[in-house]
Order: C-alpha cells, then sequence, then structure tokens
C-alpha cells in the first residue's frame, strides 16, 4: 500500500512539474481542431501563440526549482529554465515572422499544420532541455528532429526546400544511429542508462578509456549535428538555403539552444567529479581530457565556419555558415566546463538569439520586397531603405562583436571564461576568428552603402507591423550593449544544473 | 566641479548627431540645397561648442595637479556606477563611467577639438549623401573624444571600437578611386590589433577586479596568483606586447604601417585631416595612458625594442616618403602620409627613452603633428579641389597663380621639417635632448631624418611653386578638366587654414601654454616608470 502511495505522490509532484510541457501538448491539440474549425490561413498560429505564453507563465513558476521528476527521466533546474525561455521566446518571435512572410503566403493553403509542426518541435526542445536519462534524450532529440524535417521541407513547391528537408532526414538520422550506438556503448560499460548512475559507476569504476572516448565522441556527434558542429555541420548550409526563411531562423537559435543544453547538462553530470559541492571548477573524471576534446571541436567549427562564409554570395547560406561560427564561440565556453563557461553560454545565447533573429528578420523582409536572396539585392539599401539598413548595420556589427552592442558583451563572457581558465591559446584562436568574420558581415554593410550610392532606385517601404518588429530586436541589441546587469544576473541565476543532492 | 562639462564635451556630437539625423532632406532642389546647408552648419556649431568648452577646460585646468597614476589628483572626474552586479556564482562584476583629465590627456582633448572644428570647413565641398557624412563625422568626433576623458578601461574600449565604423563609412563612400579596399583595409587592422587589447583588458580584470585604469597602474592591486599577477613574467610580457602592437597599429608604426597610406589617399580631405590629425595619436596615447604604466616591468623589458621601432618608422617613413619622388609614382598625399609615420616614429623615440625631455617632446610633438599634418592634408585639399589630380608631376610655377596659398603653405612644410620659429622645431629638439640620453647612437641614427624630411618636403615645395607651369594651369578655368582652376584660397579655406598656421608659429615662440599643461603629469609618470626602468 504504502509502495502505491509513494508512487503516486511521486508522479502526481511530476506531473505538477510538468506542466509547461503539458500545456505546450494541449496547445498542439487545440491548434489541430483550431485548424480544423477555422478557414483563417494564420488561425493555428495565434492558438499556438496563446498557449506559448501560458507555458511561458508555468515557466516561470518553476523559478527556482531544483528537482527530478518521472523517476529522474527528466530533471527540473534553473538551468534547464533558461534553455526553454530561450526557445520560448525564440518560437513565439518567429511566429511573428511567420505573419508577415511572403514567402509562405505564397505556398500552399493553409498554414495549419506549419504551426502545429513547430508546437511539436517545441515540445522535443523543452523535453531535451530537461532529459537526465540517455533514452530520454535519445526520444526528445528525434521529437524535436521529426518535427524540424518537415518545417524544412513545408515550402514542398520550391524544389530546394524539398531537397533540403531530404538532406536533413538523412544526414540526420545518420547522426543519431551513431549517437545511439554510441549511448548502448556507455551502457554497456557503466550499466545504467540514467545520467546521474552512470556518473556514480564512473566515480567508483574504472572503465576502459579508448572505449570510454569513442562512446563519448559517438554521442557528441548527435549533439553536434543538433548545434552544427564541424565535422557534423554538412546538413546545415543547404537545410538552412533551403528551409522557409523563418524555419531556418528557428533552427539557428531554438534548436541549437536545445544541443547546447544537452551537451552542458550531459557532459556536467556525467563527466564531472564531486557533483553537487560548490566547486566553481568541475575536475573530469577518467584519463579523458574532454576539455581538450571540445576545444579542438570549437576551434574547427569557429574556424571553419567563418573561413566557408568568406565566399557566400547568398544570404541564408551566409548567415549559415556565420551560425555555424557561432556555435564554435560557445563551444569555447562549453570547454571551460565550469560555473563561468555555462554561464557564459547563456549570456551569449541570450545574445545571440536577438541579434541573429534581427538579421533573419530583414533578410527575410528584404528577400520578400526583392525576391532574392543574394547578397546583391543589398546593394544601395542605405539609401533606399534607411532605416532597415541601418538596424540591420547594428545587428551585424553586434554578430562581429563590435561595441556597444548585444553580440559585445556575449563575446566578451566567452573569452573572460576562456581566459580566467587559462586557455590563452584558445582565446586567441577566438579573437582572430572575429577579426575574420568581420570581413564578411561588413560586406553587407559595403553593399548597403558603398555600393549605389544615393540610390536612385524606388524606395522599399515596410508595413509598420514589419518595422515594429525589426525595431522590438534592435532597441535590445544596442541597450543590452550598454546596460545588461538583468541578463548577467539571470545568467548568474541559471547556471545551477541538477546533479541530484 | 559640479558642471559634467566631460560629459558634455563628449556627448555633444551625438546630440549634434540626431538634430542632423532629424533634420528632413527637402522635397524640391531648392529644399535639398537648404537641408544641405542646415546640416552643415548644424555640425559646425556643435564642434564650434565643442570647442568652446575645450578652451573653458583649457583656461580652467589646474597644472599644479598631475593625475597619472593618482586619482584624488585628476581634475574634472565624473564617476558613476555603471553596472555593478553582485554574482556569487561567475564573479561580479563593477563597471564605472569614470572620466577625467590630466595632463597627459588636456593637450589630446584640446587638440581633438581644434581639429574636429575645423575640419568642417573642408567638409563643405561634400555633395554626396551630406547628412550621412555630418552623422558619421560627428558619430567619429565623439569615440575620439571618448578616448581621450575615459579613465575606465571598459569604456574606453567601446569609444576606442566606436571610431571603427564611422571611420569604414567616411573612408568607402566619399574616398576615391579604391575606397573600398583601403576601408576594409582600415577596419580589419585595427581589429585585429584591438581584439587582442580586449583580451589583455579581459585578464586585467581578473586580475585586479576592476576596469579602473588608474587602479590598474599600482601592482599592489594585482592578486598574486592571477594571470598578471606578479613581476616580469612572461604572460605580462607577452600582455604588454599584445597591447603595444594594439596601440601601434593605430600609430602606425613600422611594420603595421601599411593601412595608412592607402586610408590617406583614399579619404577625402577632412577625413584625412582628423587621420593624421587625431587618430593616429589615440594609439601614442594609448601606450602612455596604460600599456607602459600598466606594465612598466615589461615596457623596461621592452625599452630598446620600442626605441628601435621608433627609429626605424622615423628613418623608413622618410625613405618612403623620399621614394614618392620617383617619376609615375609621384602623389602628393601619400608623401605626407609617409611623412607621418616619419614624424610619429619620433614620438615612439620619445616615449621610450622615459625621461621628463623626451616625453614631454612625444606629447607635444603628438599635438604639433596633429596641427601640422591637419595643415598639409587641407593645403592638398585646396589643389586637388582645383584639379583634381594629388600627381606631384601635374603642379608647377603656382607661386605666381597663388601667392597667398603659397605663403600658408611655406609656413605647413617649414613646420614639418622643423625649422626654427615653427612648433615642430621646439617638439623635435626635445625628444633628441631625452632620447640622447638613453639611446644616443639610434638618436643620432634617427637624426638623419631631419636630413631627409628637408629633402622631400622642399624638393615638392619647389615642384609645386617654382618652374615652369603646366599648360593646363594656364589660361581660364575648363569645367572639362582640360584647365584648372587657379583662384588662390577662398574664404572658407583661409578660416580653417590661418588658425592652425597661428597656432604653430605661436607655439615655435612660445611654447609654454602647451608645455605647462603636461610637465607635471610627465615627471608624475616617469616617477611610476623608474623603479622599473635600469
Amino acid at each position: 500500500m504504502t509502495d502505491i502511495s509513494q508512487f503516486t505522490g511521486e508522479l502526481l509532484k511530476s506531473m505538477g512539474l510538468f506542466l509547461p510541457e503539458t500545456t505546450l501538448i494541449i496547445t498542439f491539440l487545440v491548434a489541430i481542431m483550431a485548424d480544423l474549425i477555422s478557414g483563417k490561413k494564420h488561425f493555428a498560429g495565434y492558438v499556438v501563440m496563446a498557449g506559448l505564453l501560458v507555458t511561458a507563465f508555468f515557466l516561470m513558476r518553476q523559478t527556482g526549482i531544483e528537482s527530478a521528476s518521472f523517476a529522474g527521466l527528466l530533471v527540473i533546474d534553473p538551468f534547464g529554465q533558461f534553455i526553454k525561455f530561450i526557445v520560448l521566446i525564440t518560437t513565439l518571435l518567429v511566429i511573428m515572422f511567420s505573419f508577415i512572410s511572403k514567402e509562405l503566403h505564397h505556398s500552399h493553403a493553409k498554414l495549419g499544420e506549419y504551426y502545429i509542426l513547430m508546437t511539436g518541435m517545441v515540445i522535443g526542445m523543452f523535453l531535451l532541455a530537461s532529459s537526465a536519462n540517455l533514452i530520454m534524450i535519445y526520444i526528445a532529440i528525434e521529437t524535436m528532429s521529426i518535427s524540424s524535417y518537415i518545417l524544412a521541407g513545408y515550402t514542398k513547391e520550391v524544389k530546394r526546400s524539398t531537397e533540403a528537408s531530404l538532406k536533413y532526414v538523412i544526414f540526420g538520422a545518420v547522426s543519431s544511429g551513431i549517437m545511439l550506438y554510441g549511448m548502448s556503448i556507455l551502457f554497456g560499460l557503466t550499466g545504467s542508462l540514467s545520467l546521474l548512475e552512470i556518473n556514480t559507476f564512473l566515480m567508483n569504476n574504472s572503465v576502459e578509456s579508448i572505449t570510454l572516448l569513442l562512446s563519448g565522441i559517438m554521442i557528441l556527434a548527435g549533439f553536434g549535428y543538433k548545434i552544427s558542429a564541424v565535422p557534423f555541420h554538412f546538413w546545415t548550409p543547404d537545410v538552412y538555403e533551403g528551409s522557409p526563411i523563418t524555419i531556418t531562423a528557428l533552427l539557428s537559435v531554438a534548436s541549437k539552444a536545445a544541443g547546447f543544453a544537452v551537451i552542458l547538462r550531459f557532459f556536467k553530470v556525467v563527466f564531472s567529479a564531486g557533483l553537487g559541492s560548490e566547486n566553481v571548477a568541475w575536475s573530469i573524471i577518467g584519463s579523458i581530457d574532454w576539455h581538450f576534446v571540445i576545444a579542438v571541436l570549437a576551434v574547427l567549427t569557429m574556424t571553419l565556419g567563418n573561413l566557408v562564409a568568406l565566399w557566400q554570395t547568398n544570404m541564408k547560406r551566409m548567415l549559415a555558415y556565420s551560425s555555424i561560427a557561432h556555435a564554435g564561440y560557445m563551444l569555447m565556453a562549453v570547454a571551460v566546463l565550469d560555473n563561468t563557461g555555462v554561464a557564459a553560454v547563456l549570456i551569449y545565447f541570450f545574445m545571440y538569439m536577438i541579434m541573429n533573429l534581427g538579421a533573419f528578420l530583414v533578410v527575410q523582409l528584404v528577400a520578400d520586397k526583392l525576391d532574392s536572396e543574394s547578397i546583391d539585392i543589398f546593394n544601395g539599401l542605405g539609401y533606399r531603405s534607411p532605416l532597415i539598413a541601418a538596424v540591420f548595420t547594428l545587428f551585424l556589427i553586434s554578430l562581429t562583436g563590435l561595441p556597444p552592442t548585444a553580440g559585445f558583451i556575449g563575446k566578451l563572457y566567452v573569452f573572460s571564461s576562456v581566459v580566467n581558465a587559462g586557455y590563452l591559446w584558445l582565446a586567441v584562436i577566438g579573437v582572430l576568428n572575429s577579426v575574420i568574420s568581420l570581413y564578411y558581415y561588413v560586406r553587407v554593410i559595403r553593399n548597403m552603402y558603398l555600393r549605389d550610392i544615393e540610390s536612385t532606385q524606388p524606395k522599399l517601404t515596410f508595413s509598420v507591423s514589419a518595422l515594429a518588429l525589426v525595431m522590438l530586436l534592435a532597441i535590445p541589441t544596442l541597450i543590452l550593449g550598454l546596460y545588461f546587469s538583468p541578463v548577467i544576473e539571470w545568467a548568474n541565476a541559471s547556471i545551477a544544473i541538477f546533479t541530484g543532492h | 566641479m559640479n558642471f559634467p562639462i566631460l560629459t558634455f564635451i563628449t556627448f555633444l556630437p551625438l546630440l549634434g548627431m540626431l538634430i542632423v539625423l532629424l533634420i528632413p532632406s527637402g522635397k524640391d532642389e531648392i529644399g535639398q540645397e537648404l537641408s544641405k546647408t542646415i546640416i552643415r552648419w548644424v555640425a559646425a556649431a556643435t564642434t564650434f561648442l565643442q570647442l568652446i568648452l575645450a578652451f573653458v577646460i583649457y583656461f580652467t585646468y589646474n597644472t599644479g595637479l598631475t593625475g597619472v597614476n593618482d586619482e584624488k589628483s585628476f581634475q574634472f572626474v565624473e564617476k558613476i556606477s555603471w553596472i555593478n552586479a553582485h554574482l556569487p556564482m561567475i564573479g561580479d562584476i563593477k563597471i564605472e563611467y569614470f572620466l577625467g583629465l590630466d595632463g597627459l590627456s588636456v593637450p589630446m582633448v584640446l587638440l581633438t577639438a581644434i581639429i574636429s572644428f575645423l575640419a568642417i570647413f573642408p567638409s563643405f565641398g561634400i555633395n554626396k549623401a551630406v547628412k550621412g557624412y555630418f552623422a558619421m563625422y560627428l558619430l567619429l568626433d565623439l569615440g575620439m573624444m571618448g578616448v581621450f576623458t575615459a579613465l575606465d578601461f571598459f569604456l574606453f574600449y567601446i569609444f576606442w571600437e566606436l571610431m571603427l565604423l564611422p571611420m569604414y563609412f567616411l573612408i568607402g563612400i566619399w574616398g576615391g578611386p579604391r575606397k573600398e579596399y583601403a576601408a576594409i583595409k582600415f577596419f580589419i587592422y585595427t581589429l585585429a590589433g584591438s581584439v587582442f587589447m580586449l583580451l589583455v583588458m579581459i585578464g586585467l580584470y581578473h586580475s585586479t577586479g576592476t576596469f579602473n585604469i588608474v587602479e590598474m597602474m599600482n601592482q599592489g592591486n594585482f592578486l598574486p596568483d592571477s594571470i598578471f599577477g606578479g613581476s616580469g613574467t612572461t604572460v605580462r610580457y607577452i600582455a604588454f606586447m599584445a597591447l603595444f602592437i594594439g596601440f601601434a597599429i593605430k600609430v602606425p608604426v613600422f611594420p603595421f604601417h601599411t593601412w595608412l597610406p592607402d586610408a590617406h589617399v583614399e579619404a577625402p580631405t577632412p577625413i584625412s585631416v582628423i587621420l593624421a590629425g587625431v587618430l593616429l595619436k589615440m594609439g601614442a596615447y594609448g601606450m602612455i595612458r596604460i600599456a607602459f604604466p600598466i606594465f612598466p616591468d615589461a615596457f623596461a623589458y621592452f625599452q630598446t625594442l620600442i626605441a628601435w621601432i621608433g627609429m626605424i618608422s622615423i628613418v623608413y617613413g622618410a625613405f618612403c616618403a623620399l621614394g614618392q619622388h620617383k617619376v609615375g609614382k609621384r602623389d602628393f598625399k601619400k608623401l605626407i602620409a609617409y611623412s607621418s609615420v616619419s614624424h610619429m616614429g619620433l614620438v615612439i623615440l620619445g616615449l621610450a627613452s622615459m625621461r621628463p625631455e623626451g616625453v614631454t617632446g612625444a606629447i607635444f610633438q603628438m599635438f604639433n603633428h596633429g596641427i601640422i599634418t591637419a595643415m598639409l592634408f587641407m593645403i592638398v585639399g585646396v589643389l586637388y579641389d582645383r584639379s583634381h589630380t594629388r600627381g606631384l608631376d601635374d603642379f608647377g610655377g603656382l607661386a605666381k597663380k597663388m601667392p597667398i596659398y603659397t605663403g600658408i603653405m611655406a609656413v605647413a612644410f617649414f613646420a614639418a621639417i622643423g625649422l626654427p620659429g615653427m612648433s615642430g622645431f621646439i617638439s623635435e629638439v626635445l625628444v633628441f635632448l631625452g632620447a640622447f640620453k638613453t639611446f644616443p647612437i639610434l638618436t643620432m641614427v634617427s637624426g638623419l631624418s631631419i636630413v631627409l624630411g628637408a629633402g622631400y618636403m622642399l624638393w615638392a615645395l619647389q615642384k609645386i611653386f617654382f618652374g615652369a607651369i603646366p599648360v593646363r594651369w594656364q589660361g581660364p578655368w575648363d569645367p572639362t578638366g582640360l584647365k584648372y582652376k587657379t583662384d588662390d584660397v577662398n574664404g572658407l579655406e583661409l578660416t580653417a587654414l590661418l588658425p592652425l598656421a597661428a597656432i604653430v608659429i605661436f607655439l615655435g615662440v612660445y611654447p609654454g601654454p602647451v608645455l605647462d599643461l603636461m610637465t607635471g603629469s610627465v615627471s608624475q609618470l616617469i616617477e611610476l616608470m623608474k623603479p622599473f626602468i635600469h
């Protein structure tokens, strides 16, 4: 009897903690119904927005809770909450982008499934941000991937969109296969699927380090695929170019956030010693130098991303490579694997979300007007649409990491954590990468202002809602560069990763 | 001091910029012309107000107080907490909005205000995207003034980087034929220097727990086991070099100077004036404000190397300027650009000596070079405006056609050579006096540059003003470019040139007003450095 009442008590508590996800699932179902009833194109979008806002409310109420739920399959902690907020804000913004997207308007009939699938993706990302069990991680990744595969090919009358979707599926299947294999090796080594129990086992027993390294790298391949880290990035440019731009924006921010969440949680919980104590630096267990492995990954990712971005002439492709590079910067902080590193990733992500979405929005607006995604359509934009060009300049400067913008603060914290941990060589490679990135970001600024000066082409005008949305992202990009206390305080309060103590 | 004069002098250009941006462009042609005129005069009024504030600072500045590493004796101080977060898990952060002046920065503030105001007049000739031009001009002004007034490293860095984008636009939009190349080259070079500065700044913050530049100069504030803790460690040497190179790129010294000739040649006249007049000074200023006093042990270690770099720049710059006399390569602007490399090398040599005469001479040379080179670039601008050429071969015999112009140009040229009675003479003598005591041989070699300088300057003067008048300068002006205008300097040009000429001659006869500003702070700086120099 006691057993059962204890069990139900646990379950009820877990259900309580599962409220945000439950809300999302209800939203998902309601949106399907609403779409069937209403004939309006974007009706489901409004339903989903409302659902996300309710989710945000429940998520807010979890502030400060650190607890395991569903027998340790999922955990609720401030770290996961931060990531979930990033996912929520991004999705809300992308839904608003979708309302004004011409690309989606031109596509077939109703957009119900589009918004519904987006909700499915958010559910997957929420689960991923709190998974503490290998199987749960796998299921969450698949939940979020399947929705995104379909979304990538959503404008199915566009050939490259279909191609993007197919590539995404194939690469995704391969990488999750590799990841699953790595997980099975880890399970074989330690006899457990729970991250915490694996940690306990590794603490108390010695395992074959080559096998452990192999399984770790295979699992990293799966995660690396989600954050498009080199060499698991091959899908990124094609998928980013082919997908509707709104989905590209979503993939480049939200699903990356979920990917970083799982990487940080996995390495913190599985491979660090002395979980639960308030140690600032995590000491790694076993003979494998995970700092170095991730640092190498970071160097490869940012350098390749930046170097290839130099040659791109399609804006979406350029932003795809730029997002690869940004994942590299964040991986530098991951490589540090301590509290300042986690905080740096969170701070960077928040800033990256704002500026990157801003850049995608501008590209979407201009590409919709001029029916092209080439970098050349920006020629003379500074004179054809001064406001949009000025704001885009701000986003690009911020992506480069120059003050006084949000991007600078993000870089400051990433480099700060790297320098503080003593990885000077990594910091030097990082800043040199910023210099390289300047070249391709400024190329767009050059086209806007230095080409076709005082352009005589017709002025471009944008709707008030589009301008409002752009300003909604531009103002924080500037303000957070000058006053960033709230973000760093929030990040400071959000680095607690649940470790079972 | 309750009136926040430094905030005003720094952010006045921002206000001017906002006003400029709000002025409507005008519907018809007359309206557009009117709008352009208003924009120009708003910019002029803004920089004029800034100049007045600079003079107020100059006349109320107390030369008895020294500053440098003594926070209490800084003047016009404004210190407000900006970012102050208590973060137990990731480390507290404290940034202050901290402005203040001492003898090292007052001459630079004065110089910035003078040049920013006077370079407005050659800017009146800009007719393309006028609103954007003056908006960027004023933003650049903000960044420059901020660099010289900031005493918090974080704030300093923001101002330092803030200048990059306006400068990129000013060269890239309103520049010459290879403007895109020159603009991006400038941007990338400077950014490459400043990202290393960023890393050092972060390291200094982790070592001292503050961004306050003045506190960083106190070696006792470094935590013993922090990254830059201790004295004479390899990390400190590397950090010093990183800072030094970051600043040296801006000066620029050999071998980091290659962006300068391109930027100068392509930039429009007023931007060349600002570039040579103010921007180059920032590098040297950064050295004496940040790199040297925070890492005195590393300065002592590298002192000879720095002197060598100074000497090489002096001689190399002079030879490159002479090289502009090869047929087919004769570019007037390039000649002056290379002479800048040479003259800024003198500043580095003077600073490296770390003696009162040398450092005083170096700062005075920064001021003088700012004024003189500004004049030289305006002078090139006058000819370019009439002929749209800068090729020295295209000029000749103009003394007869443009007598007033010839007179002014002679003043500028002789000042650049360092003729006694001109301000450049005094600073050069001081630099050599100081440097000779520390590095006699290097100084003697550098002294050669005086001869070379006289060579290329006099040669250019002769080429332009004497000899036969080329065909294109004879006869009435032909708008198609077959015949050039030969009007003598007009009122607008004189407004910009005459005050500069007056300063050059006045300070050449009586350098006291500027020298007095800095002597106290210079001795304070040398007192700070002395224990480390063997």
